[in-house]
């Protein structure tokens, strides 16, 4: 239930994410969600494609620092108390997010929230317990 | 007002006669008691008595840090040392310090030097001189103290630090000079303003700032805030301390050398090749009376040209430009030597870091700062902020603890720090002098 994502170091200098969405495009590779994490000097891109390694491969060509991480995937209701059920859950498990983002789907009734777990072994099975439905990798690259 | 009017207004060729009759003197004098220099004349092919015009002086071999730190601690010095009355060292962050000594008769020409320099910035034995430059092996409080004595001025011997008191007792004293480094001077204005004090309101006059490369702006800067006439100083302890050269206070444009005490050149900072007069490149100081620690065509790494139009002063001195930069790699951020080497030893410690880096100088009002670009590897990367931030937290703390000074670090990406082709430009120095 572990899905891989990649991260990227990147300057905040102008143009340098139209640089690499334009290397993907040109590979073919679609992006499933994305977040960027911003500091003053720099930002970190995380990515979910559709192929995970041949994005990390072109993208380490082109000269920039890829790194690979695993998230987990979890499906919430598109509706209110949807996200606040599943954090409670975290919460209560004593679970630490180091970060998390969010998309909806194509359907609007899901919406899917990606964590990044300190520990993704003990988030899983909580969550799983919990009977959240968590994505499989091949389930979010196919979105 | 000049001090020694006989000698700093001498005519050009009574002068260069002077410096000649004394750069032989010295020449015969090392080559018959420093080993050191005599294997390097003679491996030269240079004799004492070749030198038999001013222009002969580029005969000689150059003289560096590097022979300084060789003969670590007294190996240069001339006589034996029950005849140095006082040593000083340089900080020598980087290995070594470098000793310099002086004679009796060292110490006697330096005070006068310093008051000749006190002079020229308008200062008399009437003033009270407060003296912030640091008092210890650093020659500039001690080397600034003589010559306030010297001159028979009131001298307050307060050094660093405290700045709080040091303003508290410069009002009380109606102090009329200060002498510190130019930065220091416009922290004191700052400092005032907070305790309530009008700087103008203080009995300065004149300011001798030195020991730092400072601009026109800042000059501008210290005289508005202060109140005051800024006068830049040049020294190094090397050839004497404080004291080497001086602008006048009539012209504040360009600094007297001491030329019948040093002769100065100025050579291509690659070749080394002596330029046409006029024409800016490293300065190079040869000392003509100096006892126990002599210097021949002394590289001092410091970029100028020298000014030989006449000075309104009636000095007949050459001046040297303010000096607007350094010819090799060493750093002086807020008055401390910083070497990219020792910036490259932090930076190789900590597990991960690639030793691609750069070092960006810059200036924020009357402070230097100092940015470290490290390129971000594989190794080090995270797709977490925190962990990255935490990176550069350690590689400042580490420089910090080794250097003294501050710096910020900023990760940048892999291969955007320009690859050297033979010699790596590590620095890039913004500082606009």
């Amino acid at each position: 239930m572990k899905v891989e994502q990649i991260a990227i170091f990147l300057e905040n200098r102008s143009g340098r994410l139209a640089e690499i969405t334009g290397i993907l495009a040109g590979k073919g590779i679609n992006i499933r969600a994305m977040s960027l994490a911003d500091t003053s000097d720099f930002g970190i891109l995380r990515l979910i494609v559709n192929d995970t390694e041949s994005a990390r491969k072109v993208l380490k060509e082109k000269g920039f620092t890829v790194g690979t991480t695993n998230v987990v995937v979890a499906e919430v209701q598109d509706k209110p108390g949807g996200l606040a059920n599943v954090l409670q859950i975290i919460k209560n498990a004593g679970l630490n997010i180091e970060y998390m983002y969010a998309f909806t789907q194509k359907s609007g009734e899901t919406g899917l929230i990606i964590f990044r777990f300190e520990k993704v072994d003990a988030a899983i099975d909580v969550l799983v317990k919990a009977g959240v439905r968590l994505l499989s990798g091949e389930e979010v690259y196919a979105i | 007002m000049i001090y020694n009017e006989e000698y700093e207004t001498l005519p050009r060729e009574a002068l260069e006669a002077l410096q000649l009759k004394r750069l032989q003197a010295q020449i015969e004098r090392i080559y018959a008691r420093v080993p050191y220099y005599r294997a390097k004349m003679d491996e030269a092919g240079v004799a004492p008595g070749d030198i038999r015009t001013l222009a002969d002086i580029r005969k000689l071999p150059f003289t560096t840090k590097e022979d300084l730190r060789k003969n670590y601690p007294f190996g240069l010095f001339t006589v034996p040392l029950e005849r140095v009355v006082r040593v000083h060292a340089s900080s020598g962050t980087t290995g070594q310090p470098t000793v310099v000594g002086y004679t009796k008769r060292d110490i006697g020409i330096w005070a006068e030097l310093m008051a000749r320099c006190l002079t020229a910035a308008g200062a008399t034995q009437q003033d009270i001189i407060h003296n912030a430059y640091g008092y210890g092996l650093f020659t500039g409080g001690l080397g600034a103290h003589y010559g306030a004595e010297n001159l028979g001025a009131t001298v307050v011997p307060v050094s660093g630090g405290n700045t709080k008191r040091q303003i508290m007792l410069m009002r009380d004293f109606r102090s009329t000079v200060l002498l510190c480094t130019p930065s220091y001077a416009l922290n004191l204005a700052e400092a005032m303003v907070d305790m309530g004090i009008d700087p103008r309101e203080m009995a300065l006059k004149v300011g001798v700032f030195g020991a730092e490369p400072w601009s026109e702006n800042m000059r501008e800067e210290i005289e508005k805030q202060l109140g005051i006439k800024a006068i830049d100083i040049y020294g190094l302890s090397e050839i004497i301390g404080p004291g080497v050269a001086i602008e006048c206070v009539e012209e504040q444009r360009g600094l007297h050398i001491m030329e019948d005490h040093f002769l100065p050149e100025i050579v291509h900072p690659e070749t080394f090749e002596p330029l046409p007069l006029g024409d800016k490149g490293e300065l190079v100081f040869t000392t003509l009376t100096k006892e126990a620690f002599p210097l021949i065509r002394y590289r001092t790494k410091d970029f100028s040209r020298l000014i030989t139009a006449p000075c309104s002063c009636a000095r007949t001195f050459y001046r040297m430009e303010k000096v607007t930069g350094r010819s090799d790699d060493m750093l002086i951020i807020r008055g401390v030597n910083v070497f990219p080497s020792q910036i490259e030893h932090v930076l190789i410690s900590i597990e991960g870091v690639e030793p691609h880096y750069q070092i960006i100088i810059e200036r924020e009002g009357s402070l230097d700062t100092m940015e470290v670009q490290v390129e971000v590897s594989d190794s080090i990367f995270s797709d977490e902020v925190k962990t990255l931030e935490g990176l550069t937290k350690k590689i400042q703390n580490e420089i910090k603890d080794l250097l003294g000074v501050s710096c910020k670090v900023k990760l940048v990406e892999p291969k955007s720090i320009q690859r050297s082709e033979g010699k790596a430009k590590r620095v890039i120095d913004k500082r606009k002098i």
